[in-house]
């Protein structure tokens, strides 16, 4: 217990420390550029990947489950896209980006630390906290959600393929159930969730890689736990977020 | 000019500094040295200002550090140049950002005066033509030479060396030390080192401090080594045979020298 106050104490003196006045705003804004780049560009790939896979299998699966001849089959787009927004995308897609951006994240900040480049800019006069991590949060905050939005379009159009080139459902049943009782809100939660997670990943991982004492072997261990920590926050988000929100 | 004054440190009760005062001066090579654990890289960062000291004082030209507020200790900041131990050079940029980077953040010169300025400071140091080498791609004792073009890029005022010779073959350690000693003379620069190395104390030592066990055992300059009659000090220095006979024989010189 003491441990885990000792860190919470700590991950809030950082995020409260983060914020200073940057010693040269151009720098930092190339930073956050480049942090954008990183996170976004970086991740694109894999999302575009899980994104499309996780659209098919969900429009097989639920195919499988719905055997009533009574249930309409636009119900399958339905199914699709109302869990696309809600969990799928959001969830799926950051648990994963808590595993690529989060451990590079921490690993980045931790060989800076343990390699003492930190202790460098801390000589040169710079307030390390908000150069290296403030523009990994902002960009992480501007660019995870974008990739979430993306996520969703490709993982509604995965399902699409996988229906229509199956032949489970056809064009005009698909395009019905992607309108039919439709809720804006489902997105907004969506964007909402989002944008908690992208925080979480982005400032836990750094939290655990600014704090790396030791060597290669502890940057390691704070990947890990960076990821570890950053999964178990955003599940235990997700369900505040829905137990508050819907 | 930096002076230590009775600087007091210890860690969950380990008394790791005991009362320890210095003086080093500008234009001089001030060194720190001291076998394994014996407080000299606490005290150097506590002089730095990364480890906040228990009690004592530490004046920057008179300017007390651990009384300066934020905005101050920062301005003072700038005007550090600190040579790492591992380089600490920054691996996603190259030789040329590396160096550039005090200047991108604390000057509003453009592209073109720093590119001169950069290509300055790397020419003094002896690196040509690696301006787009990354870190990995080139030698420690360039790494070392790079990470000293970075420090003395903004012209600071303290430079800060931290076992500069550690990794390094005797020869670059040579050139590593004569480099420092030219910087140091030419700029009136107050550099402090940290070290190991016996051929950096006899080669550049203006002034030494030597600590044991945490507490100012001696100080004294190159010379005064020679003739030092603390026993811990000359088997510290003078560890090995080869070393001791070289004592000797610079004791005899000197004493002929003197008749």
């Amino acid at each position: 217990m003491i441990k885990f106050l000792t860190h919470f104490g700590r991950y809030l003196m950082m995020l409260r420390e983060m914020f200073s006045r940057p010693e040269n705003a151009r720098v930092y804004w190339k930073e956050f550029i480049h942090q954008c780049n990183e996170i976004g560009i970086g991740s694109l790939g894999i999302v575009v990947i899980i994104s499309l896979f996780l659209g098919a299998v969900t429009t097989v699966q639920t195919a499988y489950q719905l055997i009533s001849p009574l249930v309409q089959k636009y119900v399958i787009a339905q199914i699709i896209r109302d869990s696309t927004f809600l969990e799928l995308s959001p969830t799926v897609v950051c648990i994963v980006l808590a595993g690529v951006v989060g451990s590079k994240i921490a690993s980045e900040l931790g060989n800076m630390r343990v390699s003492e480049q930190i202790d460098a800019l801390e000589i040169m006069g710079i307030n390390t906290k908000t150069y290296l991590i403030l523009p990994k949060i902002f960009a992480a905050f501007i660019v995870i959600p974008f990739l979430i939005t993306i996520s969703m379009f490709l993982s509604v159009w995965g399902g699409y393929l996988a229906g229509t080139l199956s032949g489970i459902i056809n064009e005009q049943q698909f395009s019905q159930g992607l309108v039919t009782e439709f809720i804006p809100f489902n997105l907004t939660f969506g964007l909402i969730k989002s944008f908690t997670f992208a925080f979480i990943i982005s400032s836990v991982s750094a939290y655990f890689g600014y704090h790396v004492k030791g060597g290669a072997l502890e940057i390691g261990r704070a990947s890990t736990t960076s990821v570890v920590v950053s999964c178990i926050l955003i599940l235990f988000a997700d369900y505040g977020l829905a137990a508050l929100l819907l | 000019m930096i002076e230590i004054k009775n600087i007091h440190k210890s860690f969950n009760g380990k008394v790791i500094l005991d009362d320890v005062s210095g003086v080093m001066e500008s234009g001089k090579i001030n060194l720190i040295i001291g076998s394994s654990g014996s407080g000299k890289t606490v005290l150097m960062k506590c002089i730095i200002g990364l480890i906040q000291v228990d009690s004592g004082q530490i004046l920057y030209d008179g300017r007390n550090f651990t009384e300066l507020d934020d905005k101050d200790k920062k301005e003072l900041r700038t005007q550090i140049g600190m040579l790492f131990q591992g380089s600490a050079l920054f691996d996603s940029l190259n030789v040329e950002q590396n160096v550039m980077f005090p200047l991108d953040m604390f000057t509003n010169m453009t592209l073109s005066e720093k590119k001169k300025r950069v290509n300055e400071v790397l020419d003094r140091v002896n690196l040509k033509d690696s301006n787009r080498k990354y870190p990995a791609e080139i030698s420690g004792g360039m790494k070392k030479r790079v990470a000293l073009a970075r420090a003395i890029v903004l012209n600071p005022k303290y430079l800060f060396c931290d076992e500069p010779n550690s990794g390094l073959d005797p020869l670059t350690s040579l050139v590593i030390d004569r480099l420092i000693i030219e910087i140091t003379k030419e700029f009136n620069i107050t550099t402090v080192m940290n070290t190991h190395d016996m051929n950096t104390v006899m080669e550049s030592g203006d002034y030494i401090l030597y600590l044991y066990k945490g507490k100012k055992q001696w100080e004294g300059n190159k010379e005064d080594i020679i003739f030092s009659k603390d026993q811990t000090l000359n088997d510290f220095i003078f560890a090995s045979e080869f070393l001791k006979d070289a004592k000797h024989m610079r004791m005899i010189e000197a004493k002929q020298a003197k008749s």
